[in-house]
């Protein structure tokens, strides 16, 4: 009995215990309400199905909070302009491949150098925000609120105010399907996202670094780490990931729409971080958190369709699940469950007491 | 000491408060001091009446009539036509002289651009509002100045109607109840008038009136015909990602049942098409689904040269030269109408119906071929 008591223990008191009930809580819903929900099937010789759906969808806000969870554990603060970097990117790869028309049927330039060359826009804009948070001390919110702003103004400028359509193919593939392969593309970028960012982080000090330097700034620079420049990374890279999930949500639409690329994305991707029980004040991070952060606000949004809640009204339902979730994930909850918990118990020996 | 020191302080505090508070006061009076900017302007305004009363003798003797036009921006194909079609229009050889002033999506700069119009003595303001509201004090002191204001495409609410001369733009309702008739002439064609029809609704962004008008059209036809069912209606915000999520989502509730997906603009058909197609769907009159758009941009009409929009119909951008015809007749000292609507046509895939009829009025339908989309002037 007691044995079996500490094991849950152990279990609700990892970090991502909280993430995942939340998510399970989710789908359950999902599952209970809407007819099959978790069925999966090959239609047209790809996955067909809600679950697909969700981790199809779910691609870019994943890319995104990778990014999210670094700046935020390094800097204290957030990217709001993630999402009109992803314009950004996406107005660069579509104009440098349409070569200047509003819409082409094939390639003017090769494909690489135009993914080359938005990644390159998209980490300039990392390393603008990261100049000026890490170099010049602005606060994030107030430093990154530039390019929230310009950004959207800088791509259409790119654009010429156009939609640019690519209408090719394989320009179609990174959000679509490489040949055969029934899974969608964007999960494989947002896999290899994680998967590389996991890497890096657990195989090199930078996880640490950023750690230290989110806990105590000052600190980490008298023990010999240059918080500035690691500071300075985390944003950079943070550009780098907007710029991958533009180039995907570019692809998804074989158009670059700067007006609606990305939009509000960045306030999912720190819903993510937020989701993912990491604190939003920096510090010690869990990126396995915002990712599952990520998936859960997709699956409700794909849930909240699936009850035919119309795209508008989202919000507002988003809003009430967040806020429950948050609430449940707070410390200040945890300490009044704890206490009723205490009460309850000190109650009962009272009682087994008087017996 | 120190309490010297502290009350020095405190002093210092309170000077910088009330100073602040003077600066406040300033920003406060700075309000009237604008109010009285406005005044002068419609002081001015007065004055320069005469002077545009003389303008209009010129270009009646054969000068040129200035024009300030305010367009929204440059953020579609429609917008860029429109813009080109008053560019077009007023142009230095048809006796004008045009001011286009781009107000990037925002508000403010329209404003801006209007006050500059009147203090440059325009003849004529055209606006193309980016919202419906907030208008009432720059076009009252458009209305001061005396400068007639002609509103295209979106309208403007404001509380008193004169403000201004006449509104230019698409009847939406009318586009969406030329749809339906479209869709009960061709199923009545092919022979499917008595069978069940299934209907999916891609709106737009809510609220916009070409949301309103187009699904009030649909909404009537399918009020009026006990066969058709109105499945879902759900909004795609005009986007092309939208438009394929809430098609990808639809789909999944009721895949083989959807007979027709009525999209309320081509880039949520483009979104729309690629869902259905990805889910192992064909589009087309003899698709799995009947894909029904508005606007007829030039990749729109393409997508019906390729079959796989069956009905597109028109909203029309050229908005040139129905304003100019009213310029004229105000010049001419003649009245119009408060509210006109441009001509908009219907396109389709192939010639089963010839003619819808909307109110007793026929309208032509126009089978889109390359000839057709090479023609046009979007």
């Amino acid at each position: 009995m007691a044995k079996t008591g500490f094991d849950i223990r152990k279990i609700t008191g990892n970090r991502l215990f909280m993430p995942l009930v939340c998510l399970a809580a989710v789908l359950i819903v999902g599952g209970i309400f809407v007819p099959d929900f978790f069925a999966v099937s090959i239609n047209n010789n790809v996955l067909y199905g809600y679950p697909v759906d969700i981790v199809n969808r779910a691609s870019e806000v994943v890319i995104l909070a990778i990014g999210m969870t670094l700046v935020t554990a390094a800097s204290g603060g957030q990217d709001i302009s993630v999402g009109a970097v992803m314009a950004v990117a996406a107005a660069v790869c579509c104009q440098i491949l349409s070569g200047g028309e509003t819409s082409v049927n094939e390639f003017a330039n090769p494909l690489a150098l135009a993914i080359i060359a938005a990644l390159i826009a998209a980490t300039l804009c990392g390393a603008f925000n990261g100049f000026l948070v890490a170099k010049l001390n602005i606060q994030p919110m107030v430093a990154t609120l530039i390019l929230f702003t310009a950004g959207r103004g800088i791509a259409q400028l790119v654009t010429k105010g156009q939609i640019t359509y690519i209408r090719v193919e394989s320009y179609k593939v990174m959000g679509g399907f490489i040949g055969k392969c029934p899974v969608p593309t964007p999960v494989f970028f947002a896999i290899a996202a994680v998967a590389l960012a996991f890497l890096v982080l657990k195989k090199t000090a930078l996880g640490l670094y950023i750690e230290s330097v989110g806990i105590n700034g000052a600190a980490s620079r008298l023990i010999g780490l240059n918080s500035t420049m690691i500071k300075f990374l985390t944003y950079v890279i943070c550009g780098l990931l907007a710029g991958v999930a533009g180039i995907v949500a570019s692809s998804r639409i074989y158009s670059a729409d700067a007006n609606n690329i990305g939009l509000n994305l960045e306030m999912d991707a720190i819903l993510a971080v937020a989701l993912g029980g990491n604190a939003l004040g920096g510090g010690k991070f869990s990126l396995m958190g915002s990712v599952i952060g990520a998936y859960t606000i997709q699956a409700l949004t794909t849930t909240l369709y699936a009850f035919r809640v119309s795209s508008d009204r989202l919000p507002v339902y988003k809003a009430i699940v967040v806020i429950v979730i948050v609430i449940i994930q707070s410390p200040a909850f945890h300490r009044f469950m704890a206490e009723q918990k205490a009460k309850r118990a000190a109650k009962n020996q009272v009682a087994e007491g008087g017996n | 000491m120190k309490k010297k020191v502290l009350a020095a302080f405190m002093v210092a505090c309170m000077s910088l408060g009330m100073m602040a508070c003077g600066g406040s006061g300033d920003t406060t009076a700075d309000a009237p001091a604008a109010d009285a900017g406005t005044a002068d302007a419609g002081a001015a305004g007065t004055e320069s009446a005469p002077a545009a009363d003389a303008g209009a003798e010129d270009s009646a003797a054969g000068g040129t009539i200035t024009i300030g036009f305010s367009q929204v921006g440059a953020e579609s194909d429609w917008r860029t036509a429109n813009s080109e079609s008053m560019k077009s229009t007023f142009s230095k050889e048809n006796g004008y002289e045009l001011i286009f002033d781009d107000a990037q999506q925002k508000q403010e700069n329209q404003i801006a651009a209007i006050r500059n119009f009147i203090q440059q003595e325009v003849d004529y303001i055209v606006l193309a509002p980016v919202t419906e509201t907030g208008w009432d004090a720059v076009l009252q002191e458009a209305k001061d100045a005396g400068i007639p204001v002609i509103i295209v495409d979106r309208m403007v609410e404001v509380s008193d109607d004169s403000l201004f001369t006449a509104w230019v733009g698409s009847n939406f309702q009318l586009e969406g109840e030329k749809a339906a008739a479209w869709l009960d002439a061709y199923l009545t064609a092919a022979g499917r008038g008595e069978e069940e029809i299934n209907i999916v609704d891609i709106q737009g962004t809510i609220g916009a009136s070409a949301q309103i008008g187009r699904t009030n059209g649909l909404q009537a036809a399918v009020d009026a015909h006990d066969n058709w069912t109105l499945l879902a209606a759900e909004t795609g915000e005009f986007t092309q990602a939208k438009g394929q999520e809430v098609m990808e989502s639809l789909l999944k509730q009721y895949g083989d049942q959807i007979d027709v997906v009525y999209c309320e603009n081509d880039n949520e058909a483009f979104g729309a098409i690629d869902a259905i197609e990805q889910a192992g769907y064909t589009v087309g009159l003899d698709g799995d689904m009947i894909v029904m758009s508005f606007d007829s941009t030039n990749a729109g009409l393409t997508d019906v040269l390729n079959t796989k929009i069956s009905c597109n119909t028109e909203c029309n951008p050229l908005h040139g030269p129905r304003v100019a015809d009213i310029i004229q007749k105000l010049e001419a000292g003649g009245e119009v109408e408060k509210e006109q609507y441009v001509d908009e046509e219907i396109f389709a895939v192939d010639g089963t119906v010839a003619t819808v009829n909307v109110d007793g009025v026929d309208y032509e339908v126009t089978v889109v071929t390359q000839d057709v989309i090479d023609a046009r002037a979007y």
